[in-house]
């Protein structure tokens, strides 16, 4: 028997009693294991990507999800196939297929600055590039505030699709990362090879 | 005050609505009633004022549900093929699915005879293991007579029971 159908045959396994189907709601979920760590993936009821965040364990699960039903709508809902195109999107990335992202985001749980931070971001440095705390800060023309630019990366919710890896210390050297060093170490290398 | 994630309610307590469901409404019906349930949880649970017993909250909406399907069908007493028997219950709601123990037709041809509001008072007693007052509130009265509707149940069902035995 080959492994595909075996696979097949365990994913049509079913209980005589199975939890209720929901419609997608406020918020859709997913948590996903990915070549940087174990991943939460949420989106609007529009289709829209507001989370992508590191959870490395089930209380950063719990961190999160609690975080979206304060923020957002306490109608958050595991449907795993609501999130099949950022889940499409991330893989190819994480596989060197990808170079950018087209789903569409949302940075609602973004304060505003985070926002003038995280957008400029996004839409200046590319695949590949990378840049400092200090440059993000003058770009955005408040020279002074590199810390609080730090801050505003390291509450990104919309890790690797918003590129806060690619800020490094003015030394060069690879600073905190939300999903841990490695990880920001692997994306870096990532993307300077494909 | 915070609600906790929808999901947290849906992984917590499905089985029970689901057993539930099913113990008020039949093999046919048990399914549609959970469903119906959930959704209508869905809807109201943003403007829920209070999250302590989400549970009550649930069943609530469960009974109430099968209340309605049961008064839009002309009365049909449907044997629940899926569910444990009353004696063997309490306690064990968490763990088992309805379909996880032998049936017990006979018996649940009979509870399906009873009167409604003793058929969900029992029901509510003994397949998922509310208080008295929980029981009071699901169908807005009080403990007492809920305590007494449950009695009632149980007298009128040893009494079948019992018939059953001698022919």
């Amino acid at each position: 028997m080959t492994e595909h159908t075996v696979a097949a045959r365990l994913t049509a396994f079913s209980l005589p009693a199975m939890p209720p189907e929901l419609p997608i709601s406020d918020v859709s979920y997913v948590v996903d294991d990915t070549s940087v760590g174990r991943m939460l993936l949420a989106r609007s009821e529009s289709g829209a990507l507001i989370a992508s965040a590191f959870v490395p364990d089930s209380d950063t699960e719990d961190f999160w999800l609690r975080r979206l039903a304060r923020q957002v709508s306490p109608r958050v809902l595991r449907l795993p196939r609501a999130l099949d195109l950022a889940r499409h999107e991330l893989d190819a990335y994480l596989g060197g297929r990808r170079k950018e992202f087209d789903l569409p985001t949302a940075l609602v749980l973004a304060t505003p600055f985070q926002r003038i931070v995280l957008g400029h971001l996004s839409a200046a440095v590319a695949y590949g590039h990378r840049t400092t705390y200090g440059a993000l800060a003058n770009d955005i023309e408040r020279p002074k505030a590199a810390r609080a630019v730090g801050a505003a990366l390291g509450a990104n919710p919309l890790c690797i699709i918003v590129p806060c890896h690619r800020v490094v210390a003015s030394s060069g050297a690879l600073t905190g990362y939300a999903g841990g060093l490695a990880a920001k170490e692997y994306l870096l290398a990532l993307e300077a090879h494909t | 005050m915070t609600l906790p994630p929808f999901q947290y309610l849906v992984d917590a307590h499905w089985r029970d609505v689901c057993r539930l469901a099913h113990a008020l409404a039949g093999p046919v019906d048990g399914d549609d009633v959970a469903q119906q349930a959930w959704t209508q949880a869905l809807a109201a649970y943003p403007r829920l004022r209070s999250s302590t017993n989400l549970r009550g909250w649930l069943l609530t909406i469960t009974s109430h549900c099968a209340m309605d399907v049961h008064r839009s069908r002309a009365r049909r007493p449907v044997p629940v093929q899926d569910i444990i028997a009353i004696g063997e219950v309490a306690g064990r709601s968490q763990e088992k699915g309805p379909d996880a123990d032998r049936p017990d037709e006979v018996l649940w041809s009979h509870v399906a005879d009873l009167p409604e509001r003793q058929r969900h008072a029992v029901v509510l007693k003994y397949v998922v293991d509310l208080d008295h007052l929980g029981i009071a509130k699901t169908l807005g009265t009080t403990p007492g007579m809920s305590r007494r509707l449950v009695s009632d149940a149980l007298a009128t069902l040893r009494l079948a029971t019992s018939k059953d035995e001698l022919t």
